[in-house]
């Protein structure tokens, strides 16, 4: 490992879940897991498993049952909102976001953590903006509104605006979800290169495993409330993904890193 | 938030309308008055007639600017509740703001006789404005924690028809036990009406809006990341709580006060930000304010207009006259872009 694979985000510990008047419901517990600057960091494990549950206490939208999610050497629940949303952008699914914005308008709302009261954007915001259209191959979609758009469109946009953030660290909730197989490669491929080229730590929860297999530098399970994180190759190695659907309908073949129906 | 294009032409567009409209709006009445007896009274000039002079300085300068501030006012309250209900059905009216308002009033003028106090003597203006604006924030409150719980567009609206029938029961029930004048006063507030108010009120009511002025610009920033949704607004370092709270007492006191003055107004707030996203195709609520601020006054100013059927001694309940104009140019918008979005 080079030296700009520093650990960004640590996890210490942690418990995920609800807390309820009748007590707390814990999904998974005994997370530890450190993720290093860089890679691209795929989340999988079956329905219900807690992806969701994990992506949004380590967004800080969600308290941890316990345990602790450092951001570089400081809590990410002890961040005030705005210093966090500097570091962590966020893409999430079926949110009910206005559809009569302008793809840039919705691009530029990813500057808001560094613009002032009226959100007046500078120069230097401006420049950002391009830059993430250029990036992300949207440029020539900038004046339409989100109505107009595919869902794998969408999908490139909302990214777009994460990534106009310009945080160290991209958190998406299953991206790849009602896309097509050219799609999916598509924002898997944009997703690889923001980690690879513009060295952020990306972290996305899918339910494509094979494509995660493939293409992640690292993979975390969700499994029987606990996490592991291995590279792709090691977690075949060790069997993980042979127990990974309770049922006896899937297999997955290590040789060819796929699932069969059997 | 970065727009495409600059929307300078089509506000400039609006601003001149809206000076149009307020002449139109002066000229017009039951008297006939010289274009240029009107323009000479504004720029205080000499006037043909003193008795002129008296209508204008006196009854339509302070009717127009009542129906400028009334116009603006619910407009811009209509925009805030889109916004942050990201509901395009949502106003003060639709979800029962207005009935709140409404109920605050009747428990004011009618509820003295009831609870024994002459209310309406004591407190005055300040005190129908304060019955109204509370009347109006109880209900948003309501309004607000059934939406947290039901994410469901019509549970919103049904509170709004159960904000209305409670307020019409109430109503029934203090009409009992009140006085034939304090009723007479709560029946003719709920016509509404923009004439027959005193300069002093209009101050009143331009503080109140002043206020909700200054919080809605405030806003203007986490109103942009609203449109996201409330959980990309916070990953946004929107401190949403505190967000959510000012635009809330901006809606309460804009279509509370305005209520208090005007009488429940309806349309006006549902209709404007729709018309005005018919012109200025932005999300941004820094174009999209001053332009919804201007086309609320241009429209209710034309509501105005055909309530006091020029050259007729009549004059029609000027709600009567906005829902008139708005429901068909709601029902217009509904058919010709197939859905609303906000």
């Amino acid at each position: 490992m080079n030296h700009s694979n520093f650990n960004i985000l640590t996890i210490e510990n942690l418990s995920i879940g609800y807390t309820s008047k009748k007590g707390n419901a814990v999904i998974a517990s005994d997370i530890d897991l450190t993720l290093p600057k860089g890679q691209l960091v795929g989340l999988i494990g079956i329905n219900g498993a807690g992806k969701s549950t994990l992506l949004r206490t380590l967004s800080g939208l969600q308290n941890p049952l316990s345990g602790k999610c450092i951001l570089e050497q400081t809590p990410i629940h002890n961040i005030t909102p705005e210093y966090l949303a500097r570091h962590l952008s966020v893409v999430l699914t079926g949110q009910a976001i206005s559809k009569n914005l302008s793809v840039l308008e919705l691009v530029s709302l990813g500057r808001q953590p560094y613009t002032n009261w009226l959100g007046t954007l500078t120069e230097a915001d401006i420049q950002v903006i391009t830059e993430t259209l250029e990036a992300t191959d949207t440029n020539h979609l900038k004046d339409k509104k989100c109505y107009e758009l595919s869902d794998g469109q969408l999908q490139r946009v909302l990214i777009a605006r994460a990534l106009a953030q310009d945080t160290s660290i991209m958190i998406l909730d299953e991206p790849m979800t009602h896309l097509d197989l050219h799609h999916k490669a598509a924002v898997l491929k944009l997703l690889t290169e923001i980690a690879h080229k513009q060295q952020k730590l990306v972290l996305f929860s899918t339910h494509d495993i094979e494509l995660a297999i493939t293409h992640c530098d690292q993979l975390i399970v969700l499994q029987d409330k606990k996490a592991m994180m291995n590279t792709p190759k090691q977690l075949i190695h060790e069997g993980v993904f042979d127990t990974l659907f309770p049922s006896k309908n899937v297999k997955f073949d290590s040789s060819s890193g796929r699932f069969l129906i059997s | 938030m970065k727009t495409s294009r600059s929307y300078t032409i089509p506000i400039i567009a609006l601003a001149i309308a809206l000076i149009c409209c307020f002449f139109a709006n002066i000229s017009l009445g039951s008297v006939a008055i010289p274009f240029s007896d009107v323009f000479a009274s504004l720029v205080g000039g000499e006037v043909t007639k003193p008795t002129w002079e008296f209508i204008i300085q006196e009854y339509r300068l302070p009717k127009a600017l009542m129906a400028m501030i009334t116009g603006s006012g619910l407009a811009i309250s209509g925009l805030l509740m889109q916004t942050l209900f990201r509901n395009p059905l949502a106003g003060p009216f639709v979800l029962g703001i207005s009935s709140g308002a409404s109920l605050g009033v009747a428990l004011f003028i009618l509820g003295g006789t009831a609870f024994g106090i002459s209310s309406t003597f004591a407190f005055g203006k300040w005190g129908l404005i304060i019955s109204a604006a509370t009347g109006s924030f109880l209900v948003f409150l309501m309004v607000l924690g059934v939406a947290s719980r039901v994410r469901d567009t019509m549970a919103l609206l049904i509170i709004g028809l159960m904000v209305g029938s409670l307020t019409s029961a109430v109503v029934s029930v203090l009409s009992y036990f009140s006085k034939a004048e304090e009723l007479q006063q709560y029946i003719f507030w709920s016509f509404g009406s923009l004439g027959d108010v005193s300069w002093q009120s209009i101050r009143i009511l331009l503080y109140c809006f002043i206020a909700g002025m200054l919080l809605t610009i405030a806003s203007i920033k986490p109103l942009n990341a609203l449109l996201l949704g409330d959980t990309y607004a916070k990953t946004l370092g929107v401190k949403h709580s505190k967000s959510r709270i000012i635009i809330i007492i901006a809606t309460s006191i804009l279509a509370g006060s305005i209520t208090a003055f005007a009488g429940p107004i309806a349309f006006i707030g549902l209709a404007v930000p729709h018309l005005i996203r018919q012109v200025i195709s932005t999300s941004n609520h820094r174009i999209l304010i001053p332009a919804v601020i201007l086309g609320g006054a241009i429209l209710m100013l034309i509501c105005d207009t055909i309530a006091q059927v020029p050259l007729s001694e009549y004059t029609l309940p000027i709600n009567a006259v906005t829902a008139l104009v708005g429901a068909p140019v709601v029902i217009w918008l509904l058919v010709r872009k197939k859905k609303l979005l906000f």
